[in-house]
């Protein structure tokens, strides 16, 4: 059994930096059990003794947010034998706040002091051995830029663990306070293994619901404790909790006075301060925000995004799939398997595939604002707007990117920390029309409105509509309710970002994605092409002898009331589930047209057959809103992490979808229905 | 006073967290205690939330939270 050393520490401590320096390339990403909280593990470079797990970046382990409650699990069930306490040198007191925490616990801690270089340019300084016997943890200074002190943290890390040497030295709260906690002790001691006594006291001194539920103490025992946090809560005039967290941090500001010292009085402005106040100064914040998310979509979705594209396609298309095909054929494979890998399986893949560069572009530059400092600001300019519909300021980068693809946009809602939000944002995310709607709108407004350049746009002021609607609507839903999460938000000081992470940062969220094209899409393309190229008997017909066909005209009266009950086009919104784009491929394909472009004539002309003007636009919104394509289902399943929310997400959007273009439809033919 | 109040640029010190829950511990865990020194920066563009210094480093809240707050100047 290979020994555990759990690394900790708050957000933007540069955790993550020094988890992949000490773990190589040896590293796995997974979630935690039953949450959707990353799990980061690997071992230690070119050691299999060591495995190395990542905890979530917390500043408490109050049982609150997801993040503590996973770490504090781990913590006393996982038995780590160490834990690597990365501590940002130029935050010392927060960061050591949730460092008397972990020490209570009884593991022992093991120090990494980072930032230590940012520190001395600051011109500040730590007396770092008189700070290592205050808190009697051992202290390494490190900086995962420079990779300075890296070697001696594993070093004594190993020894450490080897030695199993003892925990660190606890904080001291107030005499009536430790008089307390003395009393609840004896009460409980023999519930708990010694080593956790200090912890799991002061959590019943703090009510902490979770700790009561475990121990679950007679009523006695609880009568007592109760009495005696109620006697310390009088006597002081507060509560429990904010007792023990006004004396810990009580306790450190008489450490770090003793140990630090800045050169900056508080106050004055470090560069960091100067460079806020331009990006988030009342009158420039808006246009900054704006040009660089401009910017940023224009260059991933846009100009270089773009370009990429075209290349996809055609190696996919003209290289891979020509002469696959080519080589099939030669060695003498029946038609219909051709079809079903190159017309099936390479053609799906490579349309979900198409999307990879606009996505790898978009996260870098997602992880480039992220790790310089710019994130926070994005959620602070625009909490304003979107608390209004119970979203959070960060679920802005994620509507932004669904005007490109969902896909990217799902998953970029992983920043977001709270769990309500961010099921809410992915819920919400795909009514903002994207790309691969474009044709199909295309294609209607050139049949029917060929002169109305407005009702292609009405479909994105529609789409945020919705979004603002359904946020107002979903927030009074019982799985929504309750009071807005917290919003009190750390705005990280500005630096260089680090070229090594934000390419990892990158790669890690790209990497999920090709691998669902090529494992989810590469069958659900398959079953497709045989659903639509096959009869019940399995042998190869066209399209409307097929069994999509027949399940066309099963569920095609479904549609009718929406104004679009033929089976032609019930058979395009499955497809569509696989791409929105195939409903154009779809339409030519059942009028016997082959595969053609969105502005073909005969197409054109062709579709007249199916809609009216009004039904059309009842499709187009229909559209908007149905379940997304397969790809981002699959991205709404993994950030979801459960069958239950993703079922939940798709029957909303398809309920929606439904609802607005039965609306559409039947209102629209009451007022306009006669001349038609 | 609270200080959802404070202008910017005042310095002000805490005298005492209200709230429940999640919220108040959440305020006090990022060091936000009783006896603190608080410097607010700035508003946010449209008027919320609002950007402090604490301890050293940059926090930012709603006004409904700093609202719970106590400060004198």
């Amino acid at each position: 059994m290979p020994h555990t050393i759990a690394l900790a520490g708050n957000p933007n401590s540069g955790k993550t930096s020094i988890f992949n320096e000490l773990t190589g390339s040896t590293q796995y990403v997974g979630n935690w059990p039953g949450v959707t909280v990353e799990k980061k593990e690997g071992y230690l470079k070119g050691d299999k003794r060591h495995v190395v797990v990542d905890l979530p970046g917390i500043y408490s382990l109050s049982p609150y947010t997801l993040e503590e409650v996973v770490t504090r699990d781990f913590l006393l069930d996982g038995k780590p034998d160490l834990i690597i306490n990365v501590v940002d040198a130029t935050n010392l007191e927060r960061n050591l706040y949730l460092t008397t925490q972990l020490v209570e616990t009884g593991i022992p801690v093991l120090i990494a002091l980072n930032m230590m270089d940012i520190l001395e340019r600051n011109g500040d300084t730590i007396q770092v051995p008189l700070l290592s016997e205050a808190l009697g943890c051992p202290i390494i200074e490190t900086s995962a830029v420079s990779r300075a002190g890296l070697k001696d943290l594993v070093k004594t890390a190993v020894h450490m663990v080897d030695k199993a040497e003892g925990s660190g030295k606890v904080a001291k709260f107030s005499t009536p306070v430790e008089k307390a906690l003395l009393q609840i002790e004896h009460l409980i001691d023999t519930l708990v293994p010694p080593d956790t006594l200090r912890w799991f006291t002061i959590k019943v001194f703090e009510h902490d619901e979770r700790v009561m539920q475990r121990l679950n103490l007679s009523d006695q025992t609880a009568h007592q404790i109760a009495t005696i946090i109620e006697s310390v809560e009088k006597s002081m005039d507060d509560s429990a909790e904010s007792l023990i967290t006004n004396d810990r941090y009580e306790y450190l500001t008489g450490i770090t006075a003793a140990c630090h010292k800045k050169a900056r009085k508080m106050g004055t402005l470090s560069t960091s301060d100067k460079i806020d106040r331009i990006v988030t100064n009342r009158w420039l914040a808006l246009p900054i925000f704006f040009a660089v998310m401009w910017g940023v979509y224009f260059i991933a979705i846009q100009s270089v995004g773009d370009l990429f594209i075209g290349w996809i396609e055609w190696f996919f298309g003209d290289l891979i799939g020509a002469n696959i095909a080519l080589g099939l054929e030669a060695i003498g494979t029946s038609a219909w398997l051709v079809g079903l890998v190159v017309d099936g399986i390479i053609a799906g893949v490579g349309s979900v595939l198409t999307f990879v560069p606009q996505m790898m572009i978009l996260f870098f530059f997602l992880a480039l604002m992220e790790d310089c400092g710019y994130m926070a600001r994005v959620a602070f300019i625009m909490d304003r707007i979107f608390r209004k519909f119970g979203l959070s300021g960060k679920s802005f980068i994620p509507m932004l990117i669904g005007t490109g693809c969902s896909v990217p946009a799902i998953m970029a809602s992983r920043t977001i920390e709270n769990q309500r939000d961010r099921r809410m944002t992915v819920m919400l995310t795909p009514f903002i029309p994207c790309g691969a709607k474009l044709p199909v709108f295309a294609l209607l407004v050139g049949a029917f409105f060929p002169n109305s350049a407005w009702i292609a746009s009405s479909m994105y002021l529609v789409g945020i509509l919705a979004v603002i609607v359904s946020g107002i609507v979903l927030k009074k839903t019982k799985a929504f309710a309750g009071d807005p999460a917290p919003f009190v938000m750390e705005l990280p000081s500005y630096h260089m970002p680090r070229m090594k992470g934000v390419v990892i940062h990158m790669w890690d969220r790209g990497k999920q994605f090709i691998k669902k094209a090529g494992t989810i899409i590469a069958v659900a393309s398959a079953a497709i092409w045989i659903l639509q190229s096959s009869s019940w008997s399995f042998q190869l017909v066209d399209t409307q002898d097929s069994i999509l066909a027949s399940i066309g005209r099963l569920i095609a009266p479904i549609f009718t009331p929406l104004g679009f009950g033929s089976w032609e086009v019930a058979v395009a919104t499955i497809t569509g589930l696989l791409a929105k784009e195939t409903i154009v491929a779809t339409f030519g394909i059942v009028l016997g047209l082959g595969n053609v472009a969105e502005g073909d004539p005969t197409l054109l002309a062709s579709v007249g057959a199916f809609f009216n003007p009004i039904s059309a636009y009842s499709f187009m919104i229909f559209t908007l809103f149905a379940a997304p394509c397969a790809a981002a289902i699959g991205a709404t399943r993994r950030e979801m992490q459960s069958a239950k929310w993703t079922w939940a997400a798709i029957l909303f959007q398809t309920g929606v979808a439904y609802t607005a273009a039965l609306v559409v439809y039947q209102v629209g033919m009451l007022l306009f229905g006669r001349g038609l | 006073m609270n200080l959802g109040e404070a202008r910017p640029g005042e310095m002000v010190t805490v005298r005492k967290v209200g709230g429940e829950g999640a919220t108040m511990r959440r305020i006090m865990d990022m060091g936000i205690t009783k006896g603190c020194k608080v410097i607010v920066r700035k508003v946010a563009p449209l008027g919320d939330p609002i950007e402090i210094t604490v301890r050293g480093y940059e926090l930012s809240l709603r006004k409904s939270e700093a609202s719970n707050i106590l400060v004198e100047a």
